[in-house]
């Protein structure tokens, strides 16, 4: 479904990705994880072409990413939800989920309202259709992002961070629409420092330090016998508290 | 000086009207070009291009270092000697405010479009969308709410700033009243009327503003 092969990337002189290679099959759940500055958030954005990359491959779904015509045919497929969550502040939660498959995908009003409308059901804010992401909690406006990605059908979500920026009491609501998310079936990429939801929801676990991934494992082994250093280190740091 | 006597305004509102609707008529043509090149100069000006950027950084500093008087009046000299031709003093006026204020309102709607944070256009970038369609769909509707106060203000600034065209000989509502003030020696009467009469436009125009200045629903 997604290959990763070999990417590298540079700011200058600064190498923020070193030969970064991983598969991941239809369905898994991937969490990627690490110390901050790791490139975990940068490694993510390269596999929907947000940052570019100097040297390797992607291919997602049979597309390249990067030839520029396929890029934003592979956009529509790969949802992205960010941490700071990007809702569009002037449009009310249904339009939110809207906009992109009415200006992308060319859908009509109705049809694209009605999938808003389920879609806002399944992450649990039916009552809050007609409301401003400014008048949604935080876990409340990550979940209209995770429904607008979910709006293009995508094949893919990709999530940065998606619950860093939220009070601890939110960050429960989230996660569990992304448990639901795995449990049917999505392929999915999660960077965060949620080792809970890691345990739990994960295939796999990749661990990246300094710009390279350091392992690439399944949760179980991963958390009680990191192979390397490095992830021993980390995994002190944030278990330990 | 006897005692104040309205009577003289009444006497002279056709002249005083056909004033007031040369500076309306001017404010709203200025007002129209100024925005129309302002945000072109402002896309000029965030272009990724330096040269292109740094061309119309050069134009805003040129204009907004100038006096707006000494524009009208080169433009008042200067366009007929490059078309040949007299413009009249109502075009070059016309031109002259519009270059003027180009500079002024590419400034705001620059401002108002990087006052949109980057990860806008990622989300809809991310979703598919040309940048293009990004900035017509998510960036510009919200710079347009939060730079709509500022061009408001600058706009009321440049009706004021009509007042300035006696110097290319247009009799602009200003001048229709120092011309019946001097006429008929009813000096008190006519400036307090001009006062009153810049006044209320104004404050209307501000109050409007305020109305909109309430933003995103918070």
């Amino acid at each position: 479904m997604i290959k990763i092969h070999d990417v590298s990337k540079w700011y200058t002189d600064f190498q923020v990705l070193k030969s970064c290679s991983v598969s991941i099959a239809r369905g898994e759940v991937i969490v990627v994880c690490g110390p901050s500055g790791s490139g975990k958030s940068t490694l993510i954005k390269c596999v929907n072409g947000l940052e570019p990359f100097d040297e390797g491959e992607i291919v997602v779904d049979g597309l390249k990413v990067a030839d520029k015509a396929d890029l934003r045919v592979l956009r529509t497929r790969i949802g992205m939800v960010f941490q700071n969550f990007e809702l569009y502040p002037h449009l009310s939660a249904l339009d939110n989920i809207c906009l992109a498959p009415m200006v992308v995908l060319k859908r009509k009003r109705a049809e694209a309202e009605t999938r808003a409308r389920a879609l806002l059901a399944r992450v649990g804010l039916t009552d809050h259709a007609s409301k401003f992401p400014l008048q949604l909690s935080g876990g409340q406006q990550q979940r209209v992002a995770i429904a607008r990605a979910l709006a293009m059908d995508p094949v893919v979500m990709l999530f940065d961070e998606p619950t860093s920026a939220l009070d601890p009491e939110m960050i429960k609501e989230v996660l569990d629409v992304m448990s639901d998310l795995a449990r049917d079936g999505m392929t999915m990429i999660v960077v965060t420092h949620e080792m809970g939801f890691a345990r739990r929801v994960a295939n796999r676990i990749i661990f990246m330090d300094a710009g390279e991934i350091v392992e690439t494992r399944p949760p179980e082994t991963f958390f009680t016998a990191p192979e390397s250093e490095r992830a021993r280190v980390f995994l002190s740091k944030i278990l330990g508290h | 000086m006897g005692p104040l006597d309205f009577n003289v305004v009444l006497r002279n509102l056709p002249y005083l009207w056909s004033g007031l609707q040369l500076s309306l008529l001017l404010a709203a043509l200025a007002i129209t070009g100024g925005i129309f090149f302002g945000a072109i100069m402002g896309v000029l000006r965030m272009s990724s291009i330096r040269p292109v950027a740094w061309l119309a950084l050069g134009y805003v500093n040129f204009f907004r270092s100038v006096p707006l008087i000494l524009v009208i009046f080169w433009i008042y000299f200067l366009v007929p000697l490059l078309l040949g031709r007299a413009t009249g003093p109502f075009l070059s006026a016309w031109i002259a405010f519009t270059l003027f204020e180009t500079a002024y309102y590419c400034e705001i709607i620059r401002a108002g479009v990087q006052s949109i944070p980057k990860g806008q256009i990622s989300a809809g970038v991310a979703s598919g969308m040309t940048r293009l369609q990004a900035m017509r769909y998510i960036v510009m509707p919200q710079a347009f709410r939060n730079m709509m106060p500022i061009l408001m203000t600058q706009s009321i600034i440049l009706f004021q700033d009509t007042s300035l065209v006696y110097v290319v000989t247009l009799r602009d509502f200003m001048t229709s009243v120092a011309t019946v003030a001097n006429q008929d020696l009813r000096l008190v009467e006519l400036y307090l009327f001009a006062a009153v009469v810049y006044f209320a436009i104004c404050f209307a125009g501000s109050r409007f503003i305020n109305r909109l200045g309430g933003g995103f629903r918070r």
